[in-house]
């Protein structure tokens, strides 16, 4: 009688160890599907920024510095090499740096009305604005299965299995720069730069 | 029902799953009373005829029509989302032609991240009233669509508040049942024409058989309960295009808000000032 419920305990334990085991590896490969749809979104915005420089340079010689801020902080975002979310301190700083950029160049976009209304601009802004959104929500997501694996890890009782599954807690896609943390400030003075 | 708002995701998915379920399962057991009631009733009018007449003892009436019944809901689960999309005049998109399509497409792709789920077909209906519907079985074959009107009326933002809306009700599974119902309600009004007319024609030739089995009935005792059943069975019969008029408004009323809390809250996360 009492090696029948050893048994069933034993069957038990066996049956939620694999239960567990088997739903951090689902949530380890869901965290790493969703920072590959970060990573989708983060190429198509660096291809997309050297066809909207091209686009917008004529037009623009006196602007220089925010064109060329941008492209230096494209080829930066480019340079960053990590392909696991292991990286992601250093992918997130790299394209942070370039989001405030082309911020700063969305806003000088905006003072030249004629160039909107001239070419193929309406449409990289709206095929930039589109990837920038897919971008944000596509690090929500990532972010949301990150914190599911992370609290999922460290919960008991799966938090036993955690060693076994080889899980380690994913780092989250932070605002890392001071800077664009804060409120940003819009010059619209018109006064040259120094 | 009414309060299906305070209910997270996998609640609501789940109370859609038991209610297409509920709804599948009632149809067909509407079907089933109408087929066995009628054998049951036609069952009792012939028992006591002489015994070279008639006698309906199998219930061929039951069985076919719960057989209708069963192929009715599986085809309006198979084919629901097409006819409902058909029934609009919906035309894909496939490669987005004009900006305003680029942009609705856009849009979709950023919503669809944002909820987690699989891009769905996109359709535009080229009406000029501002409107846009969700329907599908399920996420992974969920369509979107939006009239021209909509599109020519909403800035980016509110066509992504629009699209986002209609994601959530992709996502908590209104869809299926949404279009599940749809598609029976239409089923059953159909088929209500069809049967009132072969029906009426019955009516008057079963009128003077059922006189006679009246006359019979005071011997048998079986009266009254066939009275009643076949006063039941024809307001029934009566009622049902009613009835099933009346389903989708309850079911629309407690749910045509959660859809909009449910997408609405990611994109409120990310930009609520724009939304206060």
């Amino acid at each position: 009688m009492f090696s029948w419920i050893l048994l069933a305990a034993l069957i038990g334990a066996l049956l939620w160890l694999i239960g567990a085991y088997n739903g951090l590896i689902s949530l380890k490969n869901q965290t790493l599907n969703a920072f590959k749809q970060i990573d989708v979104q983060l190429k198509r915005r660096h291809d997309l920024i050297p066809n909207l420089v091209n686009a917008v340079k004529g037009a623009m010689e006196f602007e220089r510095s925010t064109l060329e801020a941008v492209i230096q902080a494209r080829n930066q975002a480019v340079k960053v090499n990590a392909t696991g979310p292991e990286g992601i301190k250093q992918i997130s700083q790299a394209e942070n740096a370039l989001s405030s950029a082309l911020q700063r160049l969305m806003v000088v976009v905006e003072q030249y009305p004629q160039l909107k209304a001239t070419g193929n601009i309406g449409q990289l802004q709206e095929e930039l604005t589109s990837t920038e959104n897919k971008v944000a929500f596509a690090r929500q997501l990532y972010n949301d299965t990150a914190t599911q694996y992370n609290t999922k890890q460290q919960q008991f009782p799966t938090s036993m299995v955690a060693g076994l599954a080889k899980a380690q807690p994913a780092d989250l896609w932070e605002l890392e720069d001071q800077a664009e943390k804060a409120v940003p400030q819009v010059d619209l003075s018109m006064k040259p730069k120094v | 029902m009414s309060d299906d708002t305070s209910l997270n995701l996998f609640q609501q998915q789940e109370a859609n799953r038991r209610r297409t379920v509920l709804l599948v399962i009632g149809f067909v057991a509407f079907f089933a009373w109408l087929g066995f009631g009628g054998d049951y009733i036609y069952y009792l009018s012939t028992r006591d005829a002489p015994s070279t007449a008639y006698h309906h003892v199998f219930p061929w009436f039951g069985i076919a029509l719960t057989v209708i019944a069963l192929l009715t809901a599986w085809y309006a689960y198979a084919t629901g989302p097409e006819k409902v999309l058909w029934s609009t005049g919906a035309r894909a998109v496939v490669d987005p032609t004009d900006p305003q399509e680029q942009q609705l497409v856009n849009v979709v792709e950023e919503m669809a991240i944002a909820a987690g789920v699989p891009r769905p077909r996109i359709w535009i209906v080229d009406d000029p009233d501002p409107n846009a519907f969700a329907t599908g079985t399920d996420p992974l074959h969920a369509h979107i669509a939006v009239t021209r009107g909509l599109l020519q009326l909403c800035n980016r933002e509110e066509l992504q508040a629009v699209v986002g809306h209609e994601l959530g009700h992709v996502k908590n599974l209104d869809v299926r049942l949404m279009t599940l119902l749809a598609a029976l309600v239409g089923a059953v009004a159909l088929m209500h024409d069809g049967a009132t007319r072969i029906l009426r024609g019955g009516f008057y030739a079963g009128g003077g058989g059922g006189g006679g089995s009246r006359g019979g009935g005071k011997k048998g005792g079986a009266g009254p309960l066939l009275a009643i059943l076949l006063v039941v069975w024809i307001l029934s019969w009566i009622l049902a295009p009613i009835i099933t008029q009346i389903l989708p408004a309850r079911c629309s009323r407690s749910c045509s808000w959660c859809g909009s809390s449910r997408g609405s809250s990611r994109r409120s996360s990310r930009r609520s000032s724009r939304w206060r």
